[in-house]
């Protein structure tokens, strides 16, 4: 049965008309005229070099768990320039560092990977891919479309945190994802709009709204927000129900763990305090991209935004390196509340995961494993930081003599937090939290902050009871 | 012609195996295909068929199927993913959103009828007497036609953004402070993209009545004047009238249009606050990240039982004028 599916795996190699051999680190260009004898004769070759890799997979690589050499597959949603260098970046260096494994990258647009991720996972995925860590790998790893991880994890975890190390575990407490890089939500400014202007970091709510306030008669806009494309408003939602109700109650609310509605009055009293600033956000802000809200910061014309770290990318790209040295951030006010020393915040992890039904995973594992292993090192993820500094690697080990003063501080309010959340729509069941879901609730409650949102969390609880059980 | 090739090739009729050949006299002039013929047509007709069973009725009969079940499109369907009607039920009483979208997809049907469609044939009209630069006009209001929904979708972002926006600007509203946020504003935004689309659905009806006007026998119009008509009433009693079949394509076009509409609201805010479309409802429940099959299948269940109104209509009209 090997055989055969070596001979057929040799067979749509032949279609390709090159050839890879395991451990041979060259293409051979294959004759047209190759008779039946020679074609067993590689099939048998190959069969037998995935012999050699089984048989290797238990004396080679440090863990025992891994082989070297072969091929592998990764399927990427990082599209974007950056992250794409960074992902080519890693993958030479795995390449170079595994004895010369090759890797097929299919790299898929950011929102269309994220769209067909179901389809993706149960059709022919590669080995290998990025995804995010929270719910969302939870869920996965629930269907049985993930490979779980544990040897993996085993031999990596000592260079991981234990908030790092929950945010790989699934539902059965198996281990199925190695976590690359991270990014907190803050609130963000300009240090020399701020400086020239005299305004001080608020620490509580009412120093909060006073600085909105006196940056409305500076003529600012005090906090830019921008919510046509629905996510955006979630961050604040976030923020907000962390600090005033807590991280279990957020967790429960989002999942609806433990019997928990959205027409509690926890939930209500999230919406009241939301309306005493919105008086303060971006005008026509429904009709805003996050992109726009982060120009409003960059061009001095709104005074706060809060964001990811990501905010630095489009800093960077409408601005100048002067413009990003100015970028700086504090860490959502304190309410007042008990939860105020939780600090928790949101930032959302990205992970690498093994994928269940990959055709070639079969042959591809200790490959697949290897590389795993490889991306939770230091190293890795700094080769990976220094093409998409948007987001800061996850390793104890990562070398942070190299960042830049913004990144030290975004690492510094993440060690501070006792509670990370993943942002809501990681964390929350993606038909709740998406267009038609939660995205469109929020957006009506923003178009009416002030008055009576009883009505729309009954909206929210009808609609989260009306979803299938997942 | 069919009489002549059964009694001057009688030696290829005779071929052995070529069926049931002439039994009698009467069935003899229905063998005159030969075997080759036969297989011929048989393949013309069977392929687009299997294709059409395939690619479009398959998946309707499946979705029909799906829409009765709670299925999130991973793994099989068991026993106990079906949920008989609850589907339908949520959508009609607890689902908030499918009467605004319903509702939306007949402020588009009313908007395109009564607006953009006359406007469209108003054009034609005008066109057609030969004003000058004809040709250039022709041009300018059809090549919103041409361009991609995504080009479209883009170009009235960037006029309708609140800030950085063309129309916002060019009437000093963002100096003043008082910015009309086209797109957020769920009570003008679905307005604002009839714009969009009407841009371009002028330019299609414009161009499918014009074709229509310049087949209109040019005597009856000089008939109409000669018995002292004015332009008015000689459109509209006599060009009008014979224009029929075009007109019956036009409003059966234009329903389908706004019926299908999906693309220019879903460019602008994948369709929520004010621009939800039964279309993108069905998108965003069955085939995004949310994968309720089941739902999303029920919705597009009801679009279809709604879509075959003007469909049948159309087709009916179709082969009588084509019989």
């Amino acid at each position: 049965m090997g055989d055969s599916r070596e001979a057929k795996r040799v067979g749509n190699r032949l279609q390709a008309r090159s050839l890879t051999l395991p451990y041979v680190e060259q293409e051979l260009a294959l004759d047209l005229g190759l008779t039946r004898r020679d074609v067993l004769k590689i099939a048998g070759y190959g069969s037998l070099a995935a012999f050699l890799a089984a048989c290797g997979s238990t004396s080679s690589g440090s863990s025992g768990i891994t082989a070297t050499g072969g091929t592998m597959s990764l399927g990427s949603y990082a599209s974007d320039p950056g992250s794409k260098a960074g992902v080519q970046a890693i993958v030479d260096a795995f390449k170079a560092a595994n004895g010369g494994t090759k890797v097929n990258i299919n790299t898929v647009d950011h929102g269309t990977f994220q769209n067909q991720i179901t389809s993706y996972l149960q059709g022919t995925p590669q080995d290998v891919f990025t995804w995010f860590s929270g719910h969302r790998m939870r869920f996965f790893a629930d269907k049985g479309l993930a490979t779980p991880i544990d040897d993996v994890w085993d031999a990596v975890k000592s260079n991981y945190t234990a908030g790092f190390a929950a945010s790989v575990k699934g539902n059965d407490g198996h281990a199925y994802a190695v976590p690359t890089d991270y990014y907190p939500w803050a609130v963000f400014y300009r240090k020399d709009l701020w400086s020239a202007k005299g305004y001080q970091v608020p620490t509580n709510w009412d120093a909060f709204k006073a600085l909105c306030e006196k940056m409305k008669k500076d003529g600012l806009t005090p906090i830019a927000f921008a919510d046509k494309d629905g996510w955006p408003a979630q961050g604040t939602f976030d923020i907000l129900n962390l600090r005033l109700n807590g991280y279990d109650f957020h967790v429960n609310l989002l999942t609806g763990a433990n019997g928990q509605k959205w027409t509690d009055p926890k939930v209500t009293a999230v919406f009241k305090k939301w309306s005493e600033i919105t008086q303060y956000y971006s005008p026509g802000f429904k009709g805003l991209t996050w992109e726009q809200g982060a120009d409003q910061l960059l061009r001095k014309q709104a005074g706060m935004y809060l964001l990811g770290l990501f905010v630095g990318d489009e800093f960077k790209a409408s601005g100048s390196q002067a413009d990003l040295d100015q970028l700086d951030f504090f860490a959502f006010p304190d309410l007042g509340t008990s939860f105020d020393a939780e600090k928790a915040l949101d930032a959302p992890i990205d992970v690498y995961m093994v994928t269940k039904k990959s055709p070639t995973l079969s042959s591809d594992l200790g490959q697949a494993k290897a590389f795993m292993e490889f991306v939770s090192k230091g190293s890795t993820q700094v080769t990976f930081w220094k093409n998409a500094p948007g987001s800061i690697p996850t390793a104890n080990d990562a070398d942070t003599s190299q960042y830049p003063a913004l990144t030290k501080k975004a690492v510094e309010i993440v060690s501070k937090a006792q509670k990370i959340t993943q942002y809501f729509d990681r964390d929350s069941r993606p038909d709740f939290s998406g267009p038609n879901g939660m995205q469109g609730f929020l957006l009506s409650f923003l178009s009416n902050p002030s008055g009576d949102q009883t009505g729309l969390q009954k909206q929210m609880q009808t609609f989260w009871d009306s979803l299938p059980p997942e | 012609m069919a009489n002549t090739t059964a009694t001057t090739a009688p030696a290829r009729k005779a071929k052995p195996g070529t069926g049931a050949v002439a039994i009698s006299g009467r069935r003899r002039r229905y063998n005159v295909l030969t075997r080759r013929d036969k297989i011929l047509l048989a393949l013309m007709v069977g392929i687009p068929l299997a294709l059409d069973i395939i690619l479009i009725w398959g998946p309707t009969v499946a979705s029909i199927f799906f829409s009765f079940t709670n299925w999130d499109g991973i793994g099989g369907i068991e026993a106990k993913n079906i949920v008989g009607l609850k589907n339908y039920q949520f959508m009609f009483t607890g689902y908030t959103l499918f009467w605004p979208a319903f509702t939306h997809n007949v402020i588009w049907l009313l908007w395109l009828t009564f607006v953009a469609t006359p406007l469209g044939m108003l054009f034609a009209v005008l066109l057609d007497r030969d004003i000058r630069g004809s040709r250039i006009y022709q041009s300018v209001f059809y090549l919103p036609v041409v361009l991609s929904l995504v080009v479209i979708g883009f170009i009235w972002e960037l006029q309708y953004f609140p800030t950085d926006g063309f129309i916002n600007n060019a009437l000093g509203l963002v100096k003043s402070g008082h910015i009309i946020d086209w797109l957020g504003d769920s009570r003008i935004n679905l307005y604002a993209i009839l714009g969009a689309a009407s841009w371009r659905h002028i330019g299609y009806i414009m161009i499918l009545y014009l074709a229509g006007l310049k087949s209109v026998d040019p005597s009856l119009r000089e008939a109409a004047r000669v018995d002292g008509a004015t332009e008015v009433q000689t459109f509209f009693n006599v060009v009008f009238p014979v224009m029929a079949p075009i007109n019956v394509v036009i409003v059966v076009i234009t329903a389908i249009e706004s019926l299908r509409a999906f693309d220019i609201a879903f460019i602008i805010n994948q369709g929520k606050n004010g621009l939800e479309l039964l279309s993108i409802l069905i998108t965003n429940n069955s085939i995004s990240e949310a994968s309720l099959v089941g739902f999303g299948s029920a919705i597009a269940v009801v679009l279809l039982l709604i879509s075959l109104v003007p469909i049948v209509t159309f087709l009916t009209r179709v082969m009588r004028t084509s019989q």
